[in-house]
């Protein structure tokens, strides 16, 4: 189990959280989007093994929302 | 090339007679050769089926199977081998029942006992949401002709005795559904019997080896691959690579849609047999059936969101199938658990698997395999198909990769859990 930092309550248990996933660029309003870019938005991902940043959520607990480092081999995580 | 010893009962009667000293390798690992007609990238059940039916159906004789560890050791040896084919849409329904038939009489096809046991999957329904979700696969399973029927909760306990009393449920059973020709079947045989009978038709297996790089030509076309042991020649590869055709694709020089996460499973310690079918429960996200050895082979949900290659499994998702596996069976509540294990699954973002040509002349994929042990024959069927005649088996080609571009999704889930 991993312990993860929230910032407004410290070192929590993982279970309280939820992983949404790799930081992505915000979608552009979808008028300025041809259909391959809106594709290629919710599509493309790098998927490799080493660190790549997330976006996590204090779910169960206050609801903040944070960015963290996690290497998606050994599940390390990084948040300075 | 050398044809394969034949197994049966009279030649094991031998075997025994000479201290079963007299059996050959099952298949041959020769040393890499400079050229191939087509190389596959990855010795799982995919990549050796596709070799088999390259070999066979399409007269392909130069094929390398080039595996970096040992073939079978990714997810082909390590899931809980489920088959069935009650999908949702039709292109997938008419795909998986085709994997249901050929794996039906691969047996016999392999001259390799598969221990296919078709002793059906019950779908144990708590929610009506469940209750829909199931009708609607019922009613488009049956529009195919494939079996596929909805259970009243009595018929549900008649088929699985062991389930905890109703006084006892929190959630009370409203009904389920059965596929009566879904089963199990043995993992390890699958990837043994393709690759002996590939073997058999001069397929080189090639076990630790490393690819380095993919070559391309100057006009875009695949040339060949670079591994630890030297340059290899090709116009065609295919990756078939479990977990890992992201990585794969990204020395060809292309990306994928496709993210991995981990799955896990574990089994119990072998107890008297309780349990004659497969069991589902969608809504408490677990699934078990009993082996052969006695053990209680149980698995859960993804570690969901979680971008994962480390193959191995989350204590919280243990805990949570675990509990719902006892809300089911309070009886199992005093079994150890034996073993757990995990596998870097990957997902494409519509749910459905990859089997394909690409932008690359000569480079083709089958990936996004979730559930993809009972994809195997078919697969490795369509696959070929598309390597050998360079273009898309019309069972697959509902599975290229262009339809994202076109946006063109074929929306799946799975039945333990739908997949976001
Ligand atoms: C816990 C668990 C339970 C499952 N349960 C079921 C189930 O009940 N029913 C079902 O249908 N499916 C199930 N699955 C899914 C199923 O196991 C897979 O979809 C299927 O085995 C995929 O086969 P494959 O040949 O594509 O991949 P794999 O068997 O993973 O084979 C890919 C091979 O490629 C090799 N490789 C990777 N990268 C490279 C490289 N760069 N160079 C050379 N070789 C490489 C790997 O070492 C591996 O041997 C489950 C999976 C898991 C993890
Ligand atoms: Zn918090």
């Amino acid at each position: 189990m991993l312990l993860i930092r929230c910032p407004w309550c410290g070192l929590r248990s993982e279970s309280e959280f939820h992983c949404n996933g790799e930081v992505r660029p915000i979608r552009p309003h979808s008028s300025s989007l041809t259909d391959q870019q809106s594709v290629q938005h919710t599509c493309d991902r790098l998927n490799f093994k080493g660190w790549i940043e997330e976006d996590w959520c204090h779910s169960k607990g206050c609801g903040e929302w944070f960015r963290l480092n996690r290497h998606t081999v050994t599940h390390e995580i990084d948040q300075d | 090339m050398k044809p394969n010893q034949r197994y049966s009962l009279a030649a094991l009667a031998q075997g025994a007679l000479r201290n079963h000293q007299n059996w050959d390798r099952a298949w041959q690992s020769p040393p890499l050769k400079p050229q191939y007609d087509v190389v596959i990238i990855g010795g799982g059940g995919h990549g050796l089926a596709t070799a088999y039916y390259l070999a066979k159906n399409h007269g392909i004789r130069k094929i390398a199977v080039l595996e970096k560890n040992w073939i079978g050791g990714g997810n082909s040896g390590r899931n809980t081998a489920i088959i069935r084919s009650n999908y949702l849409r039709q292109d997938s329904i008419r795909f998986f029942d085709k994997s249901v038939q050929l794996y039906e009489t691969l047996s016999r096809e392999l001259n390799y006992n598969i221990m296919f046991s078709q002793r059906s999957e019950v779908d144990i329904l708590l929610t009506n949401t469940s209750m829909r979700n199931m009708r609607r696969r019922c009613f488009n399973m049956n529009l195919q002709g494939v079996d596929f029927k909805m259970l009243s909760a009595d018929e549900v306990r008649q088929r699985i005795p062991v389930l905890a009393p109703m006084k006892e449920c929190r959630l009370p059973i409203l009904g389920g559904s059965v596929q009566s020709r879904a089963g199990i079947a043995r993992h390890d045989a699958i990837v043994w019997g393709y690759a002996r009978a590939a073997s058999a038709y001069g397929v080189d297996i090639i076990q630790n080896v490393v690819i380095t790089g993919i070559r391309r030509a100057e006009n875009g076309e695949i040339s060949g691959l670079n591994t630890d042991r030297g340059l290899i020649k090709t116009n065609k590869i295919a990756t078939a690579a479990g977990g890992e055709n992201s990585s794969v694709a990204e020395m060809a020089g292309i990306r994928l849609p496709l993210q991995t996460f981990n799955l896990q499973a574990f089994v119990s310690e072998p107890i008297k047999p309780v349990l004659d079918v497969v069991v589902n429960c969608p809504d408490l996200q677990v699934y078990l059936s009993h082996s052969d050895k006695g053990e209680l082979v149980v698995g859960g949900i993804t570690d969901a969101q979680q971008i994962s290659f480390r193959r191995g499994g989350k204590l919280a998702v243990l805990d949570s199938t675990v509990a719902g596996l006892l809300e089911l069976f309070p009886t199992f509540r005093r079994l150890k658990l034996m073993r757990q294990w995990g596998g870097a699954l990957e997902f494409a973002r519509d749910g459905s698997p990859i089997i394909s040509l690409t932008p690359i002349k000569g480079f083709y994929v089958s990936a996004g395999w979730w559930g993809g042990f009972k994809a195997i024959p078919a697969g490795g069927l369509t696959l070929a198909h598309t390597i050998a005649k360079d273009e898309p088996h019309p069972l697959s080609a509902c599975y290229r990769l262009n339809r994202f571009d076109t946006m063109n999704f074929l929306m799946e889930s799975g039945t333990t859990v739908p997949i976001h």
